[in-house]
């Protein structure tokens, strides 16, 4: 467990790091990110503890943004002020959005599977 | 001040009742068979408020707990690093639909904000506050404040958007049956962020991957896309 934390918070703190020096608008968890990705594939593995520990990190990943999401209750009045025209906003983007990338991608991925069918039969 | 006072100043009170909040909510959550309703984020969210008002807490006195179970986030998103690289073989294989469909998503989630605001009458500032609205808390913070929004209320709006998400969009993609690992994962990463993914690990490891690659991605390509849709459109 320690070997995660350290690892996890290492690579948060170069993340860090480098969105500062560099001003990037990436946060330094994103970035952190994408470096441990990047090192697990020159190594061409996952390390026995983090492939242990993650996982289980990741089924309590919902806990983590109740302290956040209370913070709703500083703009309780706001919310109230403009309760209609907002839920409609968020409501009609969500649907746009989600389902834009869902249907598009779905569309895409069927192609995509078809083409490397036809390459494959044309092979044979 | 009496010990019961002392106590509800106390971070320690804060963090206890977080944890063991999002833990029965849990439990109550596998109760009702995982019912999309019975979200824990927002069954948890909706009691602790519910607490802090009737005990007339303040969320900074409520924060100085819960701050230590914030904190997690950063080092829970370098995490996802990890059930994304077990993926990689379907990754590389998706490679040129995923990034398709991310342009697309990400440009859908800012228009459709700004769009469906300007609609329904909302302030020019407010609007501003939605454009981020689909991508993780910090960036989402960063272009607020970069546009001329405000940062705090748009990771209000951040985390409402997620929610949402879970309750309606997610639920709606798996009646469709569009509940593949990669599309379903990948299209809540994209409309529901953090919350979004925390709801698709539930539902499988892959569809986890996807929705943190998709999270990250669309950060990204936000942070790059609403400054440059502002200055084109001049709004």
């Amino acid at each position: 467990m320690l070997e995660t934390l350290i690892v996890l918070v290492a690579y948060q703190w170069f993340g860090e790091m480098v969105s500062h020096a560099l001003s990037l608008p990436i946060p330094g968890p994103v970035l952190g990110m994408l470096f441990l990705f990047l090192t697990l594939m020159t190594r061409r593995g996952i390390p026995h503890f983090l492939g242990e520990n993650v996982p289980k990190l990741m089924a309590w990943l919902g806990l983590l943004f109740v302290p956040a999401g209370v913070g709703v209750i500083q703009y309780l009045d706001l919310l109230e002020r403009a309760f209609w025209p907002l839920t409609i906003t968020l409501l009609v983007a969500l649907f746009a959005t989600h389902l834009a990338t869902a249907g598009s991608l779905k569309l895409l991925l069927a192609r995509h599977r078809l083409r490397r069918l036809r390459k494959l039969g044309g092979k044979a | 001040m009496s010990t019961w006072q002392f106590m509800l100043q106390s971070p320690l009170t804060w963090l206890f009742v977080t944890l063991l909040t999002f833990r029965g909510m849990v439990t109550l959550n596998r109760r009702c068979k995982g019912h999309p309703l019975a979200n824990p984020i927002i069954l948890s969210n909706g009691l602790i408020i519910a607490l802090l008002l009737g005990t007339g807490t303040s969320y900074t006195t409520y924060f100085a707990g819960a701050q230590y179970v914030h904190f997690l986030l950063g080092p829970a998103t370098v995490a996802l690093a990890v059930p994304l690289y077990a993926q990689l073989p379907r990754l590389q294989k998706a490679l040129g639909p995923l990034l398709i469909a991310l342009l697309i998503g990400g440009t859908v989630g800012i228009i459709s904000g700004i769009g469906s605001g300007m609609l329904f009458g909302l302030d020019r500032e407010l609007l501003l506050t939605l454009a981020p609205r689909s991508v993780t808390t910090p960036i989402a913070m960063g272009i607020a404040e970069h546009i001329g929004g405000v940062p705090q209320l748009a990771s209000v709006l951040v985390i409402l958007t997620g929610m949402l998400a879970c309750v309606l969009t997610i639920p709606l993609l798996q009646r469709w049956k569009w509940d593949s690992d990669i599309v379903l994962g990948f299209s809540s990463g994209i409309a529901g962020h953090g919350i979004g993914t925390a709801r698709a690990f539930q539902i499988s490891a892959g569809a986890g991957a996807f929705a943190g690659l998709a999270m990250g991605l669309n950060g990204v390509l936000t942070a790059v896309l609403v400054p440059l849709l502002l200055w084109l459109t001049r709004l």
